[in-house]
């Protein structure tokens, strides 16, 4: 469940006032809104990047408005991908896995469990640099899956991809959500992908938030 | 069409501007290049003039030797000075004073150039703008500054192993290439992406996990260009040498010094020489550091979206 209670928060030029928002355990909301309406500033903040000057934020029945960032347990998707790039595909995907001390046996595995689920197995060995837009993304969303997170956050994952591998990786997110089930908060532009994906659909609009379905 | 557009084939006078604008047009480039080449000119005279003169003093010498070729391989200004167990100690000083002063302005520059590229606090342009003092002011300043310093506790219990012994030929240079190094490494983490780090926040990272793991390793080749524009620096420094070390022979003499010196005592040839050595020393250097952010700038370009 992701809840965000009467959140203000400035970010920049960014004043938002008395947010509200719920996605139940399981759903996937989509917010829509204009570019620069603030829409990453809110998923930042559930993240944990901005401090809220009001209200309160609960994920998964916890209270975490006063959390750090690294405690939330959310996977994250940025929308240039953010590979790190000093490190290869398998590095990537593994990280938030090496992090938490997991056994190396227990990575290898789950490492090759995910590239077989994103459809990026032939490239485990690769460095980041050279991949296409698409194979980016893909390695982006599997580390963010890697530790098998309750919440995730995308921003505007497919914004930068040509119309074929957008419509490739929007099959993904259907699939991987059919699979996980994980709540999930998807933050775009466009009406097309929110109509495919949303349970929930949400648009900002002049600092407020309006729901406009329920699934 | 109108009759101002002048674009449309036909108009009378049309063949006649176009050969004006290509006239025109090239004449600007020309004269831009022209003005470029007098100073590019002036650098490589003056690196040929060098040469040149070591060259003739040699050749001048080896014409009055018995042993024309052994005289010009031995003779000659260069391996003079290389002899000479002063300049000997002045080049083992120069490499590791500058060495080591090299390793400290990286070492704080890391640091000082994350906090100022990532920390958002009040009076950061401030701050920022404090750390190019060292870098505009006189070098002789820095050098009295420091001396003024060291007049005054907890600098002063320190001075009696510092000033004009060798740790303040390492301070002296220290104090000015810092500045360099923090720089460079302010300008290297404002180009690496910051949502690398705060994805690995998100993926349970301390923010020193974040930065050593993930943002360092991307900064590896600003580090090295900014350890080599440090070292180069110290290479050249000199002022504020002067001032805080002196230039005692055998002690706190490093190469800027030792041209200076033998300048002093009328040794053209000698300074000539040192000259020369210090001009490849920083040629190397330049070459390293152009490899470095050739480098950097290959690897952003093969980042694809």
């Amino acid at each position: 469940m992701i809840c965000l209670d009467d959140v203000s928060l400035n970010a920049g030029a960014f004043r938002l006032k008395g947010i509200h928002l719920l996605i139940p355990t399981g759903d996937y909301g989509v917010l829509m809104g204009k570019t620069g309406a603030g829409k990453t500033s809110i998923l930042e903040a559930i993240i944990g990047f901005t401090s809220l000057t009001a209200g309160s934020i609960t994920l998964s029945g916890r209270d975490v408005t006063r959390e750090n960032p690294a405690l939330r347990g959310i996977g994250y998707l940025p929308q240039d991908g953010a590979l790190f790039s000093t490190m290869t595909v398998e590095e990537n995907l593994a990280f938030a896995l090496r992090v938490r001390k997991v056994e190396k046996k227990r990575i290898v595995a789950r490492v090759k469990d995910l590239a077989e689920l994103m459809g990026i197995g032939h490239l485990l060995s690769r460095r980041t640099h050279g991949l296409s837009g698409g194979e980016r993304q893909r390695v982006a969303l599997g580390r963010a899956l890697a530790f098998e997170p309750s919440i995730l956050c995308l921003d505007e994952p497919l914004s930068a991809l040509d119309s074929e591998t957008r419509e490739q990786i929007l099959q993904l997110l259907v699939t991987i959500h059919k699979m996980k089930g994980v709540t999930t908060l998807h933050v775009t532009h466009d009406l097309g992908e929110a109509a495919t994906l949303a349970d929930r659909l949400f648009r900002l609009v002049d600092g407020k938030v309006e729901m406009l379905n329920t699934a | 069409m109108s009759e101002w557009s002048g674009s449309k084939r036909g108009i009378e006078g049309y063949e006649t501007r176009a050969s004006r604008i290509t006239l025109a047009n090239r004449v600007f480039i020309a004269s831009f290049m022209m003005i470029g080449s007098t100073y590019l000119l002036l650098i490589f005279g003056m690196l040929l003039a060098d040469v040149l003169y070591v060259f003739e003093q040699s050749l001048g010498k080896a014409r009055n030797s018995s042993h024309f070729w052994a005289s010009l391989i031995s003779d000659n200004p260069i391996a003079v000075s290389l002899r000479d167990p002063k300049i000997q100690y002045s080049i083992w000083l120069s490499m590791i004073s500058c060495t080591l002063s090299a390793i400290g302005s990286v070492a704080f520059a890391v640091p000082l150039g994350y906090v100022l590229s990532r920390i958002p606090f009040r009076g950061r342009n401030l701050v920022d703008a404090f750390l190019d003092i060292p870098i505009v002011l006189p070098p002789l300043i820095v050098g009295l500054s420091l001396l003024i310093l060291f007049q005054f506790a907890p600098f002063k219990w320190a001075a009696r192993s510092i000033v004009y012994q060798v740790p303040g030929v390492i301070l002296a240079q220290w104090a000015v290439s810092c500045a360099y190094a923090v720089r460079t490494m302010k300008m290297t983490f404002d180009q690496i992406n910051p949502r690398c780090e705060q994805v690995a926040i998100s993926l349970g990272c301390t923010r020193f996990q974040a930065f050593a793991w993930v943002t360092f390793p991307e900064a590896k080749l600003g580090l090295l260009t900014a350890f080599t524009l440090a070292w180069a620096r110290s290479l050249g420094e000199f002022g504020p040498l002067l001032i805080f070390a002196g230039a005692t022979r055998m002690k706190t003499e490093v190469l800027s010094t030792s041209v200076f010196l033998e300048m002093n005592v009328g040794n053209i040839e000698g300074a000539v020489a040192v000259s020369l050595l210090m001009i490849f020393t920083s040629i190397v250097v330049l070459m390293i550091t152009r490899w470095a952010s050739n480098q950097s700038a290959e690897e952003k370009a093969s980042v694809k979206l």
